[in-house]
C-alpha cells in the first residue's frame, strides 16, 4: 500500500535566518490585531454584555424579520437586533440590559412572549442580568491569567526558564491574534470563547512543548552545533508530525464548524484558526525567541573531544 | 518491544470491555432501559448518560436574595426589639424610634437612663447574634453612643451576611416544595456562594409557570382596613391586585406561616375560583379572636404587600379555616395554593440569569453534536489509514476505544454531557491521534537513522513518552482551570477534554504498543511499513 505523506521528509529550511522576516511579521500582525480590537472592540455576547437573546422559529413559514424588529419601539424595550440563521424561519433576537434592575430583564421577556408567543415557537431563552456578566468577565479573565501563570510554572519546573519564557511570549501571541481574530470577523465573544481561547492556549502550549523538547533533546546530544543550527535541526525533525498533527485536529475542527450546528460555531471557527496560528508560533515565534533570550548551546567548549561526531541523525 | 507482559493484554482488554459495558445502557431510550433490565442480572451497570440542559432541553435559573429586603426585615424586627425592651424596662424616649440605612436610632428621654439600658442593649446584641463555635455569639449590631441621650443601634456586617446565608438555606427548602409540586423529573437546586441559589429543571416546556413560583415570595397577611381617625402612623396605603389602593392597619393580625394546608376549590355560591385553607392551632385561635372582636370591619388579606381582597367579617371564625376569593383564574388559584402550602420564601428573590433551551434545539443540538463527531471521527480516521497503512488500523482502534473511554467515564463520574462537552470530544478525535503520530514520526526518524525495525520501534515509543506527557500536561492545566472558573456547559467541554487526555495515554500510548507488538510478534516483518 503506497502511503499518502503530506509533510516533506528530511527537511533543512532554515527557520532561524527566517527569524528575520516573521518576528516582523508577527509584529505587525499583533499590532494590528491590538489596535483594531481597539477601535473595532469584539461583538461581546449577552454573557459579557447582560442582556437578552431569544431563539426563536415562525411556525408557518418565514419569520417576519420587519415585525420583530418593530417590537423594541412598539413593547419598549429599545433596539432588538434581528439575526436570521439556518432556515428562512429561523431567527434570533438580542437586546440590552433593561433599565429598572433584575427584575425588569424578565418582564421584557415576558411582553415578548405574550405579543408573538402564538405565532413563535420559542426555543431558547438566555437572560444574564448586569451583575452577573460582569462576575462572567472577571473569572473568565482571570482563567485565563490563571493558566498561563499555571503553565509557565510547569515549563520552568521542566525546562530551562528560556524555554518557559519563549512558550509564554508565543502563547500571549496566539492570544492578540485570536482576539484580533474575534474583533475582525466580529463573531459572538462569550463564555464558550472563553473556552475557545483557553483550549487554544492549551494547544498552543502543546505545539511548543514538542519542539522545545526536541531542542533540550538535541542539546544533550550534539553539544558542539551552534544554537541556531541545532534549533533549526529539531525544528526540521518535529516538522513531519506538527504538520500531521495540525492537520488532524483541523479535519475534526472542520466537522464541527460545518455539522456542529450553530451554538458552537463561533468557538469551532476560533479553534481552527487557534490551530492555524498555534502551528505557526510554535515553529517562528517561540524557537527563534530561544536565541534572543541567550540560550546557548554553551557546553561546546567544557567537553570538547567527548562528542566523536556531529553529523546529525536526521 | 517483543515482551508485553500477558496481565497487561488482559487488562486492557477488560478494561476496553467494561467500557463499552458501561456505555451500552445509553444507546436505548429510558423505557426501553427499564424493560431491560428486569432480565438482566442486577450487577450490569444500567446507568445512562447525563445530558445537560442545552441538550435535553430545560431551564437554568440562578436566583439571588435581595440584600435589601433582608436587612429591612433585620432592621425592622431590630425596632420591635429594642421598642419590647423600653416597655418593658419603663425607658422613655423623646420622639419615636427612626430608622437607618443600616439600623435604628432613638433618643433617650432622660439621657441619665443610659447606664440602666445599655446592659439590656448588650444582652439583646448577644441573643440575636450568630452563632459562634463553641456556643459563642457575635453581637448582631453595634451600639453608638451619641452625644445628649442619641443612641444608634448599626446591624454588623456578619449578622446581616449570616442572615442572608440562613436565608438561602430556608428557600432552597421553600422553593423545593414549589419546584416539586410542578411535577417535573428530577430538579434540582443548590447554594451558590453566599446569596445565590441555582436551580435546574429539565424537560420544561413552559417557563414562564416556573419563573412565577420562583420569583414569588408569597408572603401572606392577614391585616385590619384602617377605620377613619387612626393614628395615620400605623396605617400604610396598599395597592389592590384589581386597581387602587386601600388604607390598611400595620399590624399584622396572622401571618401565612400559621397555615397548614391551602387548596384550590371552588365558592360554594358563585362557582368562583377560591383558595381554602386551613391555619394551625395557633393561628386558628388568633384567626377566631381577631375576627370576633372585629365583626363588620373589613379584614384584608395581603399577599407579598398587594391586597389580595378585603371581605368584610360576617361573624367570628373559629373553625380554624377559611377561603380566599379574589376573582382568580382555576390557573391563579392553583399556583397560589401551591405557594402557600410551600410557605413564604423569608426574603425576595431575583432571578439574575436565566437560560432556557426548548426540547425541539436540544434534539437539534444533539444532532448536529452526532453527526460532526462522526464525520469528524471519519475524516481522522481516513486520514491516519492513508497514512500510516497498518500502523493507522492500530492508531483508529485506539482511537475508537479511546472515545469509548470518554463516553464510560462520562457516565462512571455521573458528569453531564453538555453541546460544548460534544464539541472537546470532537476536539480530542483530532488530539488523540497525535500521540500517535509523535510516536510513529519518531519510529520512522530512528529507522531512517539506521535502526534495526526493533530497535527503531522501541526508541520511538520511549522517546515519545516523555514528550507525550510533558505536552499533554499543559493542556490538561488549561481543562482543569476551564472547569473550576466554568459553569454549565463550558464545565461539561472542561470534563470532556480533560477525560479525553488522560485516556490518550492508555489508548495511544499502551493500547497502540500492544497491537504493534502483537502485529511485530505474528508477522515478524523485514521492513517497517511506515
Amino acid at each position: 500500500m503506497k502511503l499518502l505523506r503530506l509533510a516533506p521528509e528530511n527537511t533543512h529550511y532554515p527557520f532561524m535566518r527566517l527569524r528575520r522576516l516573521s518576528y516582523p511579521f508577527s509584529a505587525l500582525l499583533s499590532i494590528l490585531a491590538v489596535t483594531i480590537f481597539l477601535t473595532w472592540g469584539m461583538n461581546f455576547g449577552i454573557d459579557f454584555s447582560g442582556g437578552t437573546l431569544m431563539e426563536m422559529r415562525a411556525k408557518d413559514g418565514p419569520a417576519d424579520l420587519v415585525e420583530l424588529r418593530a417590537l423594541g419601539e412598539h413593547l419598549d424595550i429599545g433596539d432588538i437586533e434581528v439575526q436570521g440563521f439556518g432556515t428562512p424561519s429561523d431567527v434570533t433576537l438580542r437586546f440590552g440590559v433593561q433599565p429598572g434592575g433584575d427584575s425588569a430583564q424578565e418582564a421584557a421577556v415576558n411582553r415578548i412572549r405574550q405579543t408573538i408567543g402564538d405565532r413563535y415557537d420559542i426555543r431558547r431563552i438566555e437572560v444574564v442580568g448586569p451583575r452577573v456578566s460582569g462576575e462572567l468577565v472577571q473569572s473568565g479573565t482571570l482563567g485565563v491569567v490563571l493558566s498561563i501563570i499555571a503553565v509557565l510554572g510547569y515549563l520552568w519546573f521542566r525546562f530551562e526558564w528560556q524555554f518557559a519564557v519563549g512558550a509564554i511570549i508565543a502563547t500571549m501571541h496566539d492570544l492578540l491574534l485570536t482576539v484580533g481574530f474575534f474583533s475582525v470577523t466580529q463573531l459572538e465573544f462569550n463564555t464558550t470563547s472563553i473556552a475557545a481561547i483557553l483550549t487554544i492556549v492549551g494547544y498552543s502550549l502543546n505545539e511548543t512543548v514538542v519542539v522545545l523538547d526536541r531542542i533540550r533533546e538535541m542539546m544533550k546530544k550534539y553539544r558542539k552545533i551552534p544554537t541556531d543550527q541545532l534549533i533549526d535541526l529539531s525544528v526540521n525533525a518535529v516538522l513531519p508530525r506538527t504538520i500531521m498533527t495540525a492537520t488532524t485536529v483541523f479535519l475534526a475542527l472542520l466537522s464541527l464548524v460545518v455539522f456542529g450546528g450553530h451554538v458552537i460555531r463561533s468557538f469551532s471557527l476560533a479553534m481552527i484558526w487557534g490551530i492555524v496560528v498555534a502551528t505557526y508560533s510554535s515553529v517562528f515565534i517561540c524557537s527563534p525567541m530561544l536565541i534572543y533570550l541567550g540560550l546557548r548551546n554553551e557546553t561546546s567548549e567544557t567537553v570538547k573531544g567527548e562528542q566523536t561526531s556531529t553529523k546529525p541523525a536526521v | 518491544m517483543l515482551r508485553f507482559a500477558t496481565w497487561k493484554i488482559v487488562s486492557i482488554i477488560g478494561m476496553t470491555l467494561f467500557a463499552f459495558l458501561v456505555i451500552v445502557p445509553s444507546l436505548f431510550t429510558q423505557a426501553q432501559r427499564e424493560a431491560l433490565s428486569a432480565h438482566l442480572p442486577s450487577w450490569l451497570p444500567m446507568h445512562s448518560i447525563v445530558l445537560g440542559l442545552d441538550l435535553q432541553g430545560g431551564s437554568h435559573v440562578l436566583l439571588e436574595v435581595d440584600q435589601a429586603s433582608v436587612l429591612r426585615t433585620q432592621i425592622d424586627t431590630l425596632r420591635d426589639d429594642v421598642r419590647r425592651v423600653l416597655r418593658e424596662d419603663k425607658i422613655g424616649i423623646a420622639g419615636g424610634i427612626g430608622v437607618l440605612p443600616r439600623g435604628v436610632q432613638f433618643r433617650l428621654a432622660n439621657p441619665a437612663e443610659r447606664a440602666r439600658l445599655m446592659p439590656r442593649l448588650e444582652q439583646l446584641a448577644g441573643t440575636t447574634g450568630i452563632n459562634l463555635l463553641g456556643g459563642n455569639r457575635a453581637a448582631a449590631f453595634d451600639i453608638v453612643n451619641k452625644d445628649d441621650g442619641l443612641i444608634q443601634l448599626i446591624v454588623t456586617e456578619a449578622a446581616i451576611n449570616d442572615r442572608i446565608h440562613r436565608a438561602v438555606d430556608q428557600s432552597i427548602e421553600v422553593l423545593r416544595r414549589r419546584v416539586d409540586a410542578l411535577g417535573t423529573t428530577e430538579p434540582t437546586l443548590q447554594r451558590q456562594g453566599n446569596n445565590r441559589i441555582v436551580v435546574e429543571v429539565p424537560g420544561l416546556q413552559d417557563t414562564s409557570k416556573l419563573k412565577e413560583i420562583l420569583g414569588t415570595t408569597a408572603k401572606l397577611e392577614f391585616r385590619l382596613v384602617a377605620q377613619p381617625g387612626a393614628d395615620p402612623s400605623e396605617v400604610e396605603q396598599l395597592e389592590q391586585v384589581d386597581g387602587g389602593t386601600l388604607p390598611i392597619e400595620k399590624r399584622v393580625m396572622v401571618q401565612g406561616e400559621d397555615l397548614v394546608d391551602a387548596q384550590p376549590g371552588f365558592d360554594s355560591r358563585t362557582q368562583e375560583p377560591v383558595v381554602n385553607f386551613r391555619f394551625n392551632v395557633r393561628g386558628g385561635q388568633k384567626f377566631g379572636e381577631v375576627t370576633a372582636a372585629n365583626v363588620g370591619r373589613p379584614f384584608a388579606i395581603v399577599l407579598d404587600g398587594k391586597v389580595i381582597s378585603a371581605p368584610r367579617i360576617l361573624s367570628p371564625i373559629t373553625g380554624g379555616s377559611g377561603q380566599i376569593s379574589g376573582r382568580f383564574t382555576v390557573e391563579q388559584a392553583n399556583n397560589l395554593s401551591i405557594l402557600l402550602r410551600a410557605g413564604a420564601l423569608p426574603a425576595k428573590l431575583t432571578i439574575v440569569e436565566e437560560r432556557t433551551v426548548g426540547p425541539g434545539l436540544g434534539q437539534d443540538s444533539i444532532n448536529a453534536g452526532k453527526r460532526a463527531a462522526y464525520v469528524g471521527a471519519f475524516l481522522v480516521a481516513a486520514y491516519m489509514l492513508v497514512t500510516y497503512g497498518i500502523f493507522g488500523v492500530f492508531a483508529n482502534l485506539a482511537l475508537l476505544v479511546h472515545i469509548a473511554f470518554i463516553f464510560a467515564g462520562l457516565i462512571l463520574l455521573g458528569a453531564t454531557l453538555t453541546l460544548p462537552g460534544i464539541a472537546g470530544i470532537v476536539l480530542t478525535i483530532g488530539m488523540a491521534v497525535d500521540s500517535n503520530v509523535l510516536i510513529y514520526e519518531r519510529i520512522r526518524e530512528e529507522a531512517h537513522a539506521g535502526r534495526s525495525i526493533v530497535s527503531a520501534l522501541d526508541a520511538g515509543f520511549n522517546r515519545a513518552f516523555a514528550t507525550i506527557v510533558d505536552s499533554n500536561v499543559t493542556m490538561f492545566v488549561a481543562a482543569a482551570i476551564l472547569y473550576f472558573l466554568g459553569s454549565g456547559p463550558v464545565r461539561g467541554f472542561a470534563v470532556s477534554l480533560a477525560l479525553g487526555i488522560l485516556t490518550t495515554i492508555i489508548t495511544a500510548v499502551t493500547m497502540t504498543r500492544m497491537m504493534i507488538t502483537l502485529w511485530y510478534r505474528s508477522k515478524r516483518p523485514t521492513r517497517l511499513p511506515i
